[in-house]
């Protein structure tokens, strides 16, 4: 028998150990990965490369005893988690357990524990490419540069400004999201959008609405005080799994209720005590019918209404509409089952209700989100540990993406577009308003909402009198955005091949590149190869607005470049460079990450993110075990005091030391510990008209309640320097503020806001008096100026209740986003066309723990790939037994527009009720049937290609930020 | 010296398959060898329950019981452990294994296996430890370095417990009598001949 013992230690054996000791001897990272058994069908295409362009990927040199740590974050969901890259002579050998972050305390999904293999790059894209005459061409990156810059500019002139549409990325730092941004206003349009698009717009519209800021109100790690979770239209144990730790061991320490309301009994939902089946697209019903039994029994916190809510009688009416009997109707909830559920919900508090994008992806998505808020504002539930609206935001970086502005509706940090705004930033930015308005077409466009992400192919292909603005869209710049994703893939194709330009900035090709061949694109396309964020080093912003900072963990591999470099590189090829980096410095194309950082503190006072500096995130993640996890707090070291990435707001600057705000609302802390109070945003008072036709004047502020410890005990309006000078608080202001204040706006200085003092004295002010900088205000139960104020039920577009159609129809036909919305006309020609009958089964769409978004990236990774090989469909036992449909076995789907068809297997299974189907929207790479592998670059290909679910979803989008409907739909399935 | 053992927590485990691509991750292990893998029941239904597998690594192993080169052996600190070298890939350990843990490369022809694979319990082999043959063979070495298995390590919900059985068995007890329910230690009867009364 052998025998060997293990207690001596040894340094590290792994990869490093390997290729260290072979270092000398030759071995290069090709034989070692045939050594050790891989298939290395990838890198056959870097070999045949020149040795030059490929950058040494081997380890060399003969000590590789002592591999070097460093930090980054994953980039596959908003959790945030820690990365700890073991990296030797360059090369990333290792991971190790992230123990000391206080957020992933070591874990990882899936997806976490792969990460490496990003940067393994096989199936990466190597090096710039062009569409010539239908065939992939390497060329240089200065020709491409060249060519792209000389081709925008044509467009440009023929077309207008508006006519390239800049699509960013999520997976971007707040550095590239916010860079992206300003690349758009110095180009001179608003058309630049990103992934929160399709994720959750419609919450950030919704929630904002209602009580200010459209984020996550607490965090993750604060689950863990709740006594009831409510999951309703998310799915974190595949999308967020790392969350499941907090909400799990949460739940077994408070012996809490945990309800999933979900159409499919979910991952999940498998570990919830309580599990409510509702038919797609009806949450506004399931949400009322709750809130119907909490007002029959007094359940509600009467005091929190009267003091923090506006709008609850009107509200009140529309929740008493909704009797067990209507619910159950519609929903197919059953009475007694909501009458339980409303029970632990407004009685075993504190409850949280968390949703995702099972409530935002809707024509309803903003009214859904509206109706969620009023659940936990007719409980008391916002504003304390354990309660509120825990959003899960999707990409890692789609909360910071959002807040520096890469959107069609707002300058960074939700400034808007009207002129006070572009007033704003060219002061931050320090260039002259005037240019700015010259970049544009005109002042109006300027202050235009642009044409969501959504609708990209529809402002291609449309009449050039639909789109109003001065041309269709000519050229579509795309920079890591999924073209899967989007849902109407079979129309998308008709843009694709009429687009004059097409750039697409990625990792990876993506389905742009296979989609547009397909489509019989033959020239203008350009393939430009970006760093992972692993390569890159900045900021990104988790779900809970925590701030983190990632190194650099490796250089870019092959020629792919850093997201900031391309961005530069445009702008001067485009001719302004120098304005855009003014306060920003370039090393060698590289504009330096920490430089654009600062100049977003210098100008984010409206959401806080002013006192973020680089200085005070770097030393957060240099000293994460100072961190308690419940908490969040710093209990010692040199951020003592300090919440975890200083979430958002945090507020001055970074000298006032706002410690950051963990839990938004908070009135049961001071505003320098973290409090807060619902932000007074919507006015101070507004006119209501009373049934006998006369009007009164309602306060929009809080009664008799505000944060610890605030001078003002009672609601008050945003802080500008007429306030101060009211309250006699002008005098604390310095000399200096004062005159930056004067600077900022000469004529009246009184008018300058916390928002606008840039400066940062009135805020500093504000909150040396206990008082949160915008305002003490009432939630609005009643969000006056939204399409629906109080939400209403609406049946989806594509809907198999013609019954219920008549009494609860979309809204109708209207212009928005520069784009005729057609929803009512598209509903009602379904009903008439009896479009229910073709297609009687209801399609949903969601995520794979494995994948993320339109998962090229994810695909591409053989450890993750290996583990989800087929595109499937999820059918119910009885719609398959009809069918005549074996599980295992490939069927067709077949939608509703365009004799769209997609060919899956079929998974045969209860987790879906009867009448339902549902497919991941993952994969990519097949078309009606159709393997697209050839039309990718040889050797960029994914590793698992399938067929898209948005192939099969349809028209429908959200009135209020044109969000598309991929979670109801309707199709039929046949056996293949 | 420590029992090493593994745990998974049914009641904590989501299925979100982090152990997997962590032992992916740590060792190269190629594309169609899977170390481990996670297992689930009733898969949609209610009562669905996950359970991550791996070699565990049993007392008495049935795989080196019916070994007719008599390849595995024991370590101090009671890993199974086996020489590629040894190995004649003939399979009998894949039918006593009641874990479905040895995996094979599948390579050449006539049928042949290759050298069997499995979880090392992040232990390495018969070589040195720390070298490039041994992690050639067998992938990393991690408790060589003082650490334990990654997957376990990277758990996200922490239901995958690995190191001493006294230690692991402490924590699962716990958890249990804190929260009050807990469907048992799987499969420590058939790999341990014992389980942990809770």
């Amino acid at each position: 028998m052998l025998i060997k013992r293990t207690e001596r230690q040894t340094r590290r054996s792994n990869l490093a150990a390997t290729v260290g000791n072979h270092a000398d001897g030759g071995l290069d990272r090709r034989s070692f990965l045939r050594r050790s058994g891989l298939v290395a069908t990838g890198l056959a295409t870097i070999g045949a490369l020149p040795l030059a362009t490929v950058r040494k990927a081997e380890a060399a040199g003969p000590n590789m005893a002592g591999a070097t740590i460093r930090k980054s974050i994953c980039t596959h969901c908003s959790v945030g988690c820690t990365v700890i890259a073991e990296v030797s002579n360059g090369v990333w050998v290792g991971q190790e357990p992230a123990w000391d972050s206080p957020i992933n305390r070591g874990s990882h999904c899936a997806k976490g524990a792969a990460v490496r293999e990003l940067v393994g790059g096989e199936r990466r894209l190597k090096y710039p490419m062009k569409l010539t005459n239908g065939q992939w061409q390497r060329v240089s990156w200065d020709v491409a540069i060249n060519e792209i810059g000389d081709k925008l500019m044509a467009i440009r002139e023929k077309s207008g400004s508006d006519s390239v549409y800049w699509l960013g990325s999520a997976k971007m730092t707040d550095e590239g999201a916010y860079l992206f941004r300003k690349l758009g206003a110095f180009w001179g349009t608003n058309n630049t959008d990103h992934q929160a698009r399709i994720c959750h717009s419609t919450t950030v519209t919704g929630v904002a609405n209602t009580w200010g800021y459209g984020a996550m109100t607490n965090s993750y790690t604060d689950i863990r005080n709740s006594k009831t979770q409510m999951i309703m239209g998310g799915n974190p144990a595949e999308a967020h799994p790392v969350s499941l730790q907090h909400l799990l061991e949460g739940a077994e320490m408070n012996k809490a209720n945990v309800i999933v309301v979900d159409p499919r009994l979910t991952r999940t939902a498998a570990h919830a005590t309580e599990y409510v089946r509702i038919r797609p697209g009806t949450d506004i019903p399931v949400l009322y019918g709750i809130m119907w039994h909490i007002i029959k029994n007094g359940w509600e916190d009467k005091e929190f209404i009267r003091q923090r809510v506006y709008g609850y009688e009107d509200a009140r009416k529309e929740m008493e509409k909704w009797s067990p009997e209507e619910v159950e109707r519609v929903s197919g909830v059953p009475g007694a089952q909501l009458a339980r559920v409303a029970k632990m919900f407004a009685t075993e508090k504190p409850s949280t209700l968390i949703w995702c994008m099972g409530q935002t992806q809707h024509t309803v998505g903003t009214a859904n989100v509206r109706a969620s808020c009023m659940l936990l504002l007719l409980t008391g539930n916002v504003g304390g540990p354990g309660m509120g609206a825990n959003i899960f935001r999707g990409h890692d970086n789609v909360q910071g993406a959002t807040d520096v502005g890469l959107d069609i509706v707002t300058l960074p940090f939700y400034y808007g577009l009207a002129e006070p705004a572009w007033k704003h930033w060219s002061r931050a930015w320090e260039v002259d308003y005037n240019y700015l308005l010259g970049r544009f077409d005109d002042k109006k466009i300027m202050e235009t909402t642009g044409i969501p992400l959504t609708r990209w192919f529809d402002a291609v292909i449309l009449a050039k009198d639909q789109v109003a603005q001065k041309d269709n869209v000519k050229a579509m710049f795309v920079q890591g955005h999924a073209s899967n994703s989007i849902t109407r893939i079979p129309d998308s194709l008709n843009g694709l091949k009429a687009l004059e330009l097409l750039v697409v900035a990625d990792p990876h090709p993506t389905t742009w590149a296979s989609l547009s061949v397909q489509a019989g694109r033959k020239e203008n396309m350009y393939l430009l190869p970006i760093a992972s964020q692993f390569e890159c080093k900045g900021s990104r912003v988790a779900s809970n607005r925590a701030m983190q900072w990632g190194e650099q963990i490796v250089k870019p591999i092959f020629e792919s470049k850093d997201d900031l470099e391309v961005m530069y590189l445009i702008a001067k090829k485009c001719g302004f460079a120098d304005p855009m980096f003014k306060n920003i410095k370039v090393d060698n194309n590289l504009p330096v990450a920490e430089d654009i950082l600062r100049e977003m503190n210098r100008g984010s006072w409206s959401t806080g993110y002013c006192g973020q500096s680089p200085e005070r995130i770097k030393s957060h993640m240099a000293h994460q075990a100072d961190f308690d996890m419940l908490t969040q707090r710093a209990t010692k070291g040199p951020n003592k005091g300090d919440y975890y990435g200083l979430p958002w707001p945090c507020w001055g600057s970074p000298e006032v030391r706002h410690p950051g705000t963990p839990l938004l609302y908070n009135t049961n802390l001071a505003a320098m510990d973290g409090g807060g109070v619902f932000r007074a945003r919507f006015g101070i008072e507004r006119e209501e008209k009373r049934p006998d036709g006369t009007t009164v004047k309602v306060s929009l502020l809080a009664d008799g309640n505000a944060s610890k410890d605030s001078e003002i005990k009672d609601g008050y309006p945003e802080f500008t320097v007429g306030v101060l000078k009211k309250l006699g608080w002008d005098k604390d202001l310095t000399e200096a503020e004062l005159a930056v204040i004067t600077k900022v706006n000469p004529a009246a200085p009184d008018t300058v806001s916390w928002s606008t003092d840039l400066s940062g004295g009135v805020q500093r002010v504000a909150l040396k008096h206990g008082c949160i900088p915008y305002g003490n205000g009432k939630a609005r139960m009643n969000a006056f100026g939204l399409p629906d104020p109080i939400p209403v039920h609406r049946e989806p577009i594509y809907t198999p209740r013609l019954d219920l159609v008549e009494k609860y129809p979309t809204l109708p036909d209207a212009k928005q986003f520069r784009l005729p919305n057609i929803g009512f006309s598209v509903q009602k020609a379904a009903v008439e066309r009896g479009i229910a009958k073709q297609f009687p089964l209801i399609l949903s769409s969601g995520r794979l723990v494995e994948y993320e978004g339109g998962g090229e990236e994810t695909r591409s990774n053989k450890w993750l790939a290996e583990l989800q090989q087929d595109m499937f469909i999820e059918i119910n036992p009885a719609d398959a037994a009809e069918r005549g449909i074996k599980d295992g076995g490939w069927v067709w789907v077949l939608g509703t527009e365009n004799s769209s068809k997609a060919k899956v297997k079929a998974l045969v299974t209860e987790r879906v009720g009867k009448g339902v189907a549902w497919m991941p929207f993952h994969f990519g790479g097949w078309f009606g049937g159709e393997d697209l592998r050839g039309n990718y670059p040889a050797g960029a290909d994914p590793v698992v290609l399938g067929e898209s679910a948005n192939t099969i979803t349809s028209y429908g989008y959200d009135p209020a930020t044109g969000m598309q409907e991929p979670k109801v739909t309707l199709c039929q399935i046949r056996a293949a | 010296m420590a029992r090493m053992k593994f745990l998974c927590d049914a009641d904590r485990c989501i299925e979100c398959n982090a152990c997997v691509t962590a032992c992916k991750n740590e060792h190269e292990v190629p594309w169609g060898i899977n170390r481990r893998r996670v297992v689930t029941l009733n898969d949609g239904k209610p009562g669905e329950r996950s359970i991550s597998m791996a070699c565990m690594h049993c007392t008495d192993a049935p795989c080196a019981a019916v070994c007719p080169v008599n390849c595995f052996y024991t370590t101090a600190d009671s890993v199974v452990l086996h020489s590629k070298d040894l190995c004649i890939g003939c399979g009998y350990c894949f039918y006593a294994c009641p874990f479905g843990a040895p995996q094979y490369p599948k390579v050449g022809n006539f049928g042949s296996r290759g050298k069997m694979d499995k979880c090392t319990f992040c232990a390495g082999g018969p070589e040195a430890d720390g070298s490039k043959e041994e992690f050639e063979k067998y992938g990393a070495n991690r408790l060589a370095e003082g650490k334990l298995p990654l997957c376990a390590e990277m758990c996200s919900t922490k239901s995958l417990l690995a190191g001493d059985s006294d230690v692991i068995a402490q924590i699962y007890k716990e958890r249990v009598s804190r929260r009050g329910y807990g469907s048992g230690a799987w499969g420590w009867q058939t790999a341990y001949r014992e389980s942990i009364a809770t």
